[in-house]
């Protein structure tokens, strides 16, 4: 590969931390509700080391995916502050966005509408080229070839229209189109949700060799911890808008401080038949809440196992703060008790 | 693992990568390929060249002139004295008429959706991708306009600017943009929350870019077929306009005017009244076929 494709040297003097999330709130109001909103992203913070993988997980409709765009800029924040590299890009538009967004490129969840149907898998790739004015026009064409073979797609399937090729061939393709420009931080929304289980686990693989080879930073978000496991270092479990969990890898597998995250851990199926009939998953009651009117309280208190209700569950709203092993944090007022 | 290639450094194959097609070259294979919608092309080529041609002929005298009465022949039959498609009320020969009439009803399908377009797409364009404000401003705007009855429009427009063409063209118009303008912004709101519209603002597109590169050409398929099918539904307008008095004035001929001034006679001369219907049936049926034909060709999800 050409220089450009090394990490920036910059990289290695400045701050460790390539993305901060700061208390950021996203409402989206209801139309003709005076005032109502959809609380989807209820005051996050967050970071995100350079060069590591932080794995978001939680329920559909817990504010994932809000949160993912918010941090690509693709929504505004309601309030909150978004720090990338230094620079508060909440604050950003036009042309500053744009140049900004060369360095973070999102991977999107379905392979099927994530690619523009009458562009060719060429022009698809060459467009991000193009907005940045990267090159030559022959120098784009093979670089669009390059970023094929390096998905392992065919590099002679530029004149291909979208609709040609399987779901996990798309994703390919919309994972050379967010390396085109040599990002520094990537999103992958639910990048593999869509596919068969054996094609996650060929993209999940393309995804750790490009980490590697490129120095990529990646928030991955998906709904499943099985999934997140194999390519994060680092885990936040979302609900209903919060983060409730945060912790390396392992510890939020082998010390869950949460109740939330250990009814997410309980609900991945073990491969060893006996081991699964014997073990006792723990069932969430009902349904997520609304996110226009989320419980008072710890928000997960009307579905916790281990909820004290009425008592201080249901009346004040527990911080997330340090429990269980170094750099774990959770939302609890009874963390760590099964 | 692709990634363990080495460099590519060895001329890349550009050179033998598959044959590259643009978007409009691939349309054309398609739109080829679709035998009614060749055949719709065809009819639309005869009847403007026809259109373009008739005053030659009559110069040539294959034809005569669609103003001569001949009192000898009123209301003939077609095939008789000469006159192919008969002879109206007064006399005139029928097929010169519808001739010279296609010069008229062309223009006015064709011009009138020629001024709709820009004015719709714009407005549909603008209201649908900023939403917001401009879009309740230009929406409102679009229903004030859309709640006056089209023909009375039409009418007070042609009676202040007098009954020449460019008052009729400017008025039909005037009247047939809110229908696409609508239509533009439905679409463009639709295809707005597709991912491939987030994924190329993440990938840095301009909003110009976004609109006339993303938004525009999937939102092309009903916009075309609508725009088609306004052309015989003006050239419908202008006919009313005619038979109300306040058309393009006798004696120059449009298909409209000839079926409203034969109609009285319908029983004892169909053909006057026969002929310039089937015209008009005829011109729909081709443009709509045209039209279903672009919209098939200009999506690459459709097979050759």
């Amino acid at each position: 590969m050409q220089a450009a494709e090394k990490a920036p040297v910059t990289a290695v003097v400045s701050d460790p931390v390539i993305l901060r999330v700061e208390d950021v709130y996203k409402h989206f109001p209801i139309a003709g509700f005076g005032g109502l909103a959809v609380r989807a992203v209820d005051g996050v913070t967050l970071e995100i080391r350079r060069g590591e993988a932080l794995g978001l997980v939680g329920e559909s409709g817990c504010g994932k995916s809000t949160l993912a765009r918010l941090i690509t800029a693709l929504l505004p924040v309601t309030s909150g502050k978004i720090i990338f590299e230094g620079q508060e890009i909440t604050k950003m538009r036009g042309a500053r966005l744009r140049r900004m967004r060369r360095k973070m490129q999102m991977i999107f969840q379905d392979p099927f509408a994530s690619l523009d149907p009458r562009m060719t898998v060429g022009d698809i790739i060459q467009e991000p080229l193009d907005n940045y004015g990267i090159g030559s026009g022959r120098e784009r064409q093979r670089r669009v070839q390059e970023l094929l073979r390096l998905v392992g797609l065919n590099p002679n399937f530029t004149n291909r229209y979208p609709h040609e090729f399987s779901g996990g061939q798309r994703q390919r393709i919309g994972i050379a189109r967010a390396l085109a420009v040599n990002p520094s931080f990537i999103v992958c929304d639910e990048a593999v949700s869509a596919l068969d289980v054996s094609i996650q686990a060929q993209i999940i693989n393309l995804l750790q060799d490009l980490q590697r080879e490129f120095n990529l930073t990646y928030l991955f978000i998906a709904h499943d911890l099985a999934v997140v496991r194999h390519l994060s270092d680092r885990i936040a479990v979302m609900y209903l808008g919060k983060v409730v969990e945060t912790a390396g890898r392992n510890d939020i597998y082998d010390h869950p401080q949460h109740p939330y995250t250990r009814a997410l851990l309980s609900s991945i199926p073990v491969p060893d038949p006996e081991v699964e009939r014997a073990r006792a998953p723990i069932l969430l009651k009902g349904e997520i809440p609304s996110a226009v009117n989320p419980p008072s309280g710890c928000r997960f208190h009307t579905r916790c196992p281990i909820a004290r209700v009425p008592g201080i569950c249901s009346e004040q709203e527990p911080l997330l703060e340090p429990h269980g092993q170094r750099d774990q944090l959770a939302a609890c007022h009874f963390a760590g008790e099964k | 693992m692709a990634l363990a290639q080495p460099a590519l450094e060895q001329a890349v194959d550009w050179e033998v990568a598959e044959q590259q097609i643009g978007l409009w070259q691939d349309a054309w294979h398609r739109f080829r390929g679709n035998r009614l919608a060749v055949l719709g092309a065809v009819v639309i080529v005869f009847l403007i060249l026809v259109a373009f041609l008739s005053p030659l002929l009559v110069h040539l005298g294959i034809i005569v002139s669609p103003t001569t009465q001949q009192v000898e022949n009123i209301e003939v039959g077609p095939g008789q004295a000469g006159h192919l498609f008969g002879t109206d009320e007064l006399g005139r020969d029928t097929l010169s008429r519808l001739m010279f009439g296609s010069r008229i009803s062309l223009s006015v399908g064709i011009l009138v959706q020629g001024i709709i377009l820009p004015i719709g797409l714009a407005i549909g364009l603008a209201a649908g991708y900023f939403g917001g404000r401009i879009d309740n401003l230009l929406m409102r705007f679009t229903d004030i306009w859309y709640a006056f009855p089209d023909l009375i429009f039409v009418l007070v427009l042609v009676s202040v600017f007098g009954p020449n063409l460019l008052s009729i063209f400017g008025a039909i118009a005037l009247v047939g943009w809110v229908g696409l303008a609508r239509l533009v912004r439905g679409q463009v709101l639709a295809i707005k929350e597709k991912e491939y519209i987030e994924a190329a603002r993440s990938s840095g597109s301009p909003p110009l870019k976004l609109i006339l590169k993303h938004l525009l050409p999937n939102a092309l398929g009903p916009i075309i077929v609508t725009v088609v099918f306004g052309i015989p539904s003006a050239i419908f307008l202008e006919a009313v306009l005619s038979f109300l008095g306040v058309g393009i004035q006798p004696p120059t001929p449009t298909w409209g005017q000839m079926v409203f001034d034969g109609y009285e006679a319908i029983y004892a001369n169909p053909s006057s009244v026969v002929f310039p219907a089937l015209s008009i049936g005829f011109t729909l049926l081709a443009f709509s076929f045209v039209g279903d034909g672009l919209r098939d060709a200009l999506d690459p999800r459709m097979k050759r």
